[in-house]
């Protein structure tokens, strides 16, 4: 019988399969953040359940934590209040917590990888819909809400039935002004926002192949905007080279062991998969979004689509006069996330920045990952560089990517972001927003207008195995 | 979970696609840590305009939302459903539904109805008059209004939750001997290639 990689990963962790109930799924690890993860405590408190594993429980700070360097000043009381309850959870139950100066506090889905908790072919997820950046390492990891999250903290454990699996496979090369992002926001805008709905991704090809893990994160981590769960990579010798000697990774003979058995975790060939889609990569350029979901992107220089379907989003993004992206004017620049947030993002927006001065009447926001990716940028020297530019260059956080701070895109302000939603006051009130690459943002903020590279400038698989 | 086995109650026609779970309740309001309090938040841009269906006497006080497709997509906030909850809302009928907010709707006891998208802009059409009544009985997996009928799927373990006013987390933790029998497999792979540290 010839299995995808999702199914072996699937086999490996069904408890049970009883007809006419959903499967009971063993659930290695689970990640957890300040929003979603009190209720779950509650639920169980309520219920007089104990936590059975906080050993496989690893948690944070990140979603509404200020970026000011003061950022322990929280002045909002109620998410003051909701970090201090995760705080005195972990504390009660004995679970990791990585709090703000801990060394090693950001988005969640940058510190699991960066750890080294990220393994090829375990089960992990998080009360959060971006969960599926993990999969960029073979995983099988996607957000669930707070009540699954009680459930697996209840038992390491959740309830599913299994799901449908799509394979995207990328065919061609990608020209040198795009990155991992403008081939996941072409893949949505072909795909629609619900395109995937029911299925987990599996990306294939030489195009993800030569991707670095960084790459395949950002790849995998916006699976969730064309619908589908979870997004996964089979894991390769990039992905061993990137765990190898991280603080969670195994040592020893053990890694050896480890390594034999990731190498089993890839699809068979001639494998069923439930849907096929293919991706041509050769015409691809820097996308950006024009609407109100990451689905309405276009090539920066394609004619906007005047339809009855884009008029409300165009209102929205008062685009309905113009006929291209490329030349429109903003008011603010975003680097950060769970998509982009990576010190290899960092350092392609450091390269567009050095010796030039990002246009007057723009805001430029870099908000590293994590307390680690901001480290390594500071020992790269690329804060300098984003201040001599005339960028903030913040502490880590989730930010500008949902706005549940105090960064904030003031109403009728129009920002170019590396984030993964543009929803209508996703970064704000009254906000606009356009997804696009660290590079395409970093050449706009100089610009001052949504402007591409000609080319990519930097090269990097030079840094990639730093 | 509250037991549910028939719902009736005129239906309110939102029929907008891709309502994203930052539409029902936008992360500003996420920072409580109580899964309540969210239902004045609702819709809060929307609610805004005067026009919008939440904003009309007519619909206030019904149990069953009738929305476009791809209803629920974005992040994972369980709040979204808890906000569509506190609104009253025991049903949502749609031509699909986002899976992380379909996952929650069912810890919730809340039922989605999958109908087709022309249906649905059937229905909507004439939502607007009070005294049009829809039946939803969930044994016989059936929905009513006016003259049509429209049967639709269910998951068979959420119908007997919601049936018989069960809580899954209750049948989950009375699966823990085949969770630790599997776990000591687990942990044997574990032991063997990771050192017991997953």
């Amino acid at each position: 019988m010839k299995h995808n990689i999702i199914e072996k990963i699937w086999q490996q962790h069904l408890i049970k399969s009883n007809s006419g109930f959903p499967d009971i799924l063993g659930i290695d690890f689970a990640l957890i953040h300040e929003v979603t993860s009190a209720q779950a405590f509650q639920q169980l408190a309520d219920k007089h359940i104990p936590i059975r594993h906080p050993e496989r429980l690893l948690a944070t700070v990140d979603h509404s934590i200020p970026t000011r360097d003061d950022r322990e000043q929280v002045h909002d009381p109620i998410a003051a209040n909701q970090m201090a309850t995760l705080r005195n959870n972990c504390q009660e139950h004995g679970i990791k917590l990585y709090d703000m100066g801990s060394g090693h506090q950001g988005i969640v889905h940058v510190i699991g990888p960066e750890l080294g908790v990220t393994q090829p072919g375990m089960t992990l997820v998080c009360g959060d819909s971006h969960t599926a950046t993990h999969g960029a390492f073979g995983a099988l990891a996607f957000g669930i809400g707070t009540s699954t999250l009680a459930h697996v903290m209840a038992t390491g454990a959740l309830l599913m039935h299994p799901p449908k699996v799509m394979r995207v496979h990328f065919e061609g090369e990608l020209a040198a002004n795009c990155s991992a992002k403008d081939m996941v926001l072409h893949l949505i805008a072909q795909l629609g926002v619900g395109g995937a709905t029911g299925h987990v991704i599996e990306y294939t090809g030489d195009a993800v192949k030569s991707l670095s893990m960084e790459q395949r994160m950002t790849l995998c981590n916006m699976s969730i905007e064309c619908g589908a769960m979870a997004g996964v990579v089979a894991p390769d010798e990039t992905t061993f080279a990137y765990i190898f000697g991280k603080p969670h990774a195994p040592k020893g003979q053990q890694w050896d062991l480890a390594v034999e058995h990731w190498r089993s975790l890839t699809s068979d060939s001639d494998c069923h998969y439930d849907a096929i889609t293919a991706i041509q990569l050769d015409s691809v350029k820097p996308m950006v979004t024009w609407g109100t979901n990451p689905a309405q992107a276009s090539h920066i220089d394609d004619q906007i689509p005047k339809t009855a379907h884009s008029h409300d989003a165009l209102a929205y993004t008062r685009l309905t006069g113009s006929d291209q992206l490329a030349g429109t004017s903003i008011d603010w620049a975003f680097v950060g996330s769970c998509t982009n947030g990576r010190i290899e993002d960092l350092r392609v927006v450091a390269d567009v920045l050095k010796n030039n001065t990002i246009a007057q009447h723009v805001t430029m926001y870099i908000v590293p990952g994590s307390e680690q990716v901001r480290k390594q940028a500071i020992n790269e020297g690329l804060d300098a560089i984003f201040k001599q530019a005339g960028a903030s260059f913040r502490q880590p956080g989730c930010s500008m990517c949902l706005a549940m701070n105090d960064d904030v895109v003031p109403a009728g302000a129009r920002c170019i972001s590396t984030t993964n939603r543009n929803f209508i006051g996703r970064q704000g009130t009254g906000s606009i927003t356009h997804l696009a690459s660290p590079l395409t943002v970093a050449h706009s903020a100089i610009h001052g207008h949504i402007s591409a590279a000609m080319t990519n400038t930097i090269n990097q698989q030079e840094h990639c195995n730093e | 979970m509250n037991k549910i086995t028939h719902i009736k109650s005129h239906i309110t026609p939102m029929m907008i696609d891709d309502i994203d779970t930052d539409i029902i309740i936008p992360a500003q309001y996420l920072t409580q840590t109580s899964q309540s309090g969210f239902g004045e938040f609702a819709f809060a841009r929307l609610k805004a305009e005067p026009d919008f269906v939440l904003n009309q006497a007519l619909f206030q006080n019904s149990r069953v939302l009738l929305a476009g497709d791809n209803f629920g997509c974005g992040s994972s906030r369980e709040h979204a459903v808890w906000t569509i909850k506190e609104l009253g809302y025991q049903a949502v009928i749609a031509p699909s539904f986002a899976d992380i907010f379909s996952n929650n709707a069912k810890k919730n006891g809340l039922l989605l109805v999958t109908m087709d998208a022309t249906q649905c802009q059937h229905w909507a059409t004439t939502a607007t008059k009070k005294d049009h009544m829809c039946h939803i009985n969930i044994a016989s997996q059936v929905v009513t209004y006016q003259s049509t009928s429209h049967h639709f799927d269910i998951d068979p373990f959420f119908k007997w939750c919601l049936t018989h006013g069960q809580d899954d987390l209750d049948y989950l933790h009375s699966q823990l001997p085949e969770i630790k029998t599997w776990e000591q497999r687990q942990q044997k792979l574990y032991l063997d290639i990771f050192g017991g540290q997953p």
